[in-house]
């Protein structure tokens, strides 16, 4: 019993260093903007490994979750004889909901696990403490560059998702079941706010990006030197990741969406 | 150089294809022009029932939106529901006797006004206000009625 208590106050203990060590890591990688603002070729390259090379998956995806969106929406709206409003159920749940959430639960298996890996390797290298010796600053060279391109690249992702998704959904409904092309749009425009649905949406996937891509940089960043303590620092970062997603998903929503 | 050369452009298309995402969000999907502020004046109108009506819900004339439901509340001493509509600048030669009637869209869709222009020559101006106005069908309403009926009969 006193092993119990003894534990639980260890792992507390453990659990708010590790928050506090994340927090100032936040504060370290954000003084790097200034690097990132002289040498912009930093931040291309990353902006190269984190978001072009996600910009396939998550189109893809997005195809296909609208497609089936169109096809699921059709299904239930035919039997109360409103196909027309297709357009606004496909677009409102993709603006709204899947944009976001599943382009960053992607983003956080494709880019996040990848960029905990290689801080996790670099520092299992310890090319992250050679940096340190040659007086430059790992963080601010290294972590600041692959932040800021997580940040940027997320909500323009999440845009190409709904996008992609709406057409997949055009596909299917308009081309497939009939559904009247003029009504897929207007019904679309007349509901859609452009405050309300697609801005809300917007700072959503911004959120998102910054959160995945601060706990994948911190993973990699506090990971154990070892190859073990690397995979355990991916794992991680795929877990608390959809964790922090879907949790905050839901804050943003009721605050957005819901009159709570 | 080759190499960072194909790197940059991939990533100039990368973003150049987030923009036009964002763009067509907020063109084709959002409607963005009902965003714009346009110009608008206020006239209100009372209704001893304004049913279902919401702010922002429509206001039409002969079928096409000139405005919206900008505030609804209630009047406290005839209780009464004031609904206050925002109406777009250029269409400001409304009559003095325009009527507003709340419709439902089809069975089950949401309501809105619609205003029936009368004959006078003095048109409404900013802050001016409908005196004949027709209050919302409330569905169960007219089921109880109808049910009265019968049981009557």
């Amino acid at each position: 019993m006193l092993h119990f208590i003894q534990q639980l106050g260890s792992s507390t203990r453990t659990s708010f260093a590790k928050l506090g060590r994340a927090t100032l890591f936040l504060g370290h990688t954000l003084t790097g903007a200034v690097d990132v603002a002289i040498k912009p070729r930093l931040l291309l390259n990353q902006l190269h490994s984190v978001g072009v090379l996600t910009f396939l998956i998550v189109t893809i995806s997005g195809l296909f979750v609208g497609m089936v969106l169109g096809l699921q929406g059709y299904n239930i709206l035919s039997d109360f004889g409103s196909e027309e409003a297709l357009g606004i159920m496909v677009a409102a749940s993709l603006v709204r909901e899947l944009g976001p959430v599943v382009t960053a639960l992607l983003f956080a298996g494709r880019a996040g696990s990848a960029l905990t890996a290689e801080i996790g390797l670099m520092k299992a290298t310890e090319q992250l403490s050679g940096m340190e010796m040659m007086a430059v600053d790992p963080v601010n060279r290294i972590i600041s560059p692959r932040f800021f391109a997580g940040f940027l690249s997320m909500p323009l992702l999440a845009a190409l998702f709904s996008m992609v998704g709406i057409l997949g959904g055009h596909l299917v409904g308009v081309g497939l079941l009939g559904v009247d092309d003029g009504s897929y749009w207007s019904q679309m425009q007349a509901n859609l706010d452009f405050y309300d649905d697609i801005v809300n949406g917007v700072i959503k996937s911004i959120v998102f990006g910054f959160v995945t891509t601060w706990i994948a940089l911190f993973e990699g960043y506090d990971s154990a030197p070892t190859a073990e303590g690397v995979s355990r620092a991916t794992t991680r970062t795929v877990v608390n990741s959809a964790f922090a997603i879907l949790g905050l998903d839901f804050i943003l929503t009721a605050m957005m969406f819901g009159d709570i | 150089m080759q190499h960072t050369r194909t790197q940059d452009t991939l990533v100039g298309l990368f973003v150049a294809a987030g923009i036009v995402a964002l763009f067509f969000l907020s063109l084709q999907v959002s409607n963005i022009r009902s965003f714009m502020p346009a110009d608008t004046y206020v006239i209100t109108a009372r209704f001893s029932n304004s049913g279902g009506l919401k702010v922002k819900s429509p206001v039409t004339v002969a079928g096409v939106r000139i405005g919206r439901v900008s505030n609804i509340y209630i009047d406290k001493e005839t209780y009464e529901s004031v609904v206050e509509m925002s109406i777009e600048s250029k269409y400001d030669t409304l009559p003095e006797d325009t009527s507003a009637t709340i419709y439902t869209a089809g069975l089950l869709g949401e309501q809105y006004i619609n205003l029936d222009p009368g004959g006078s020559f003095d048109y409404l101006k900013n802050g001016g206000r409908i005196e004949i106005t027709q209050s919302a069908i409330v569905l169960e309403e007219v089921i109880g009625r109808f049910l009265f009926q019968k049981a009557a009969e």
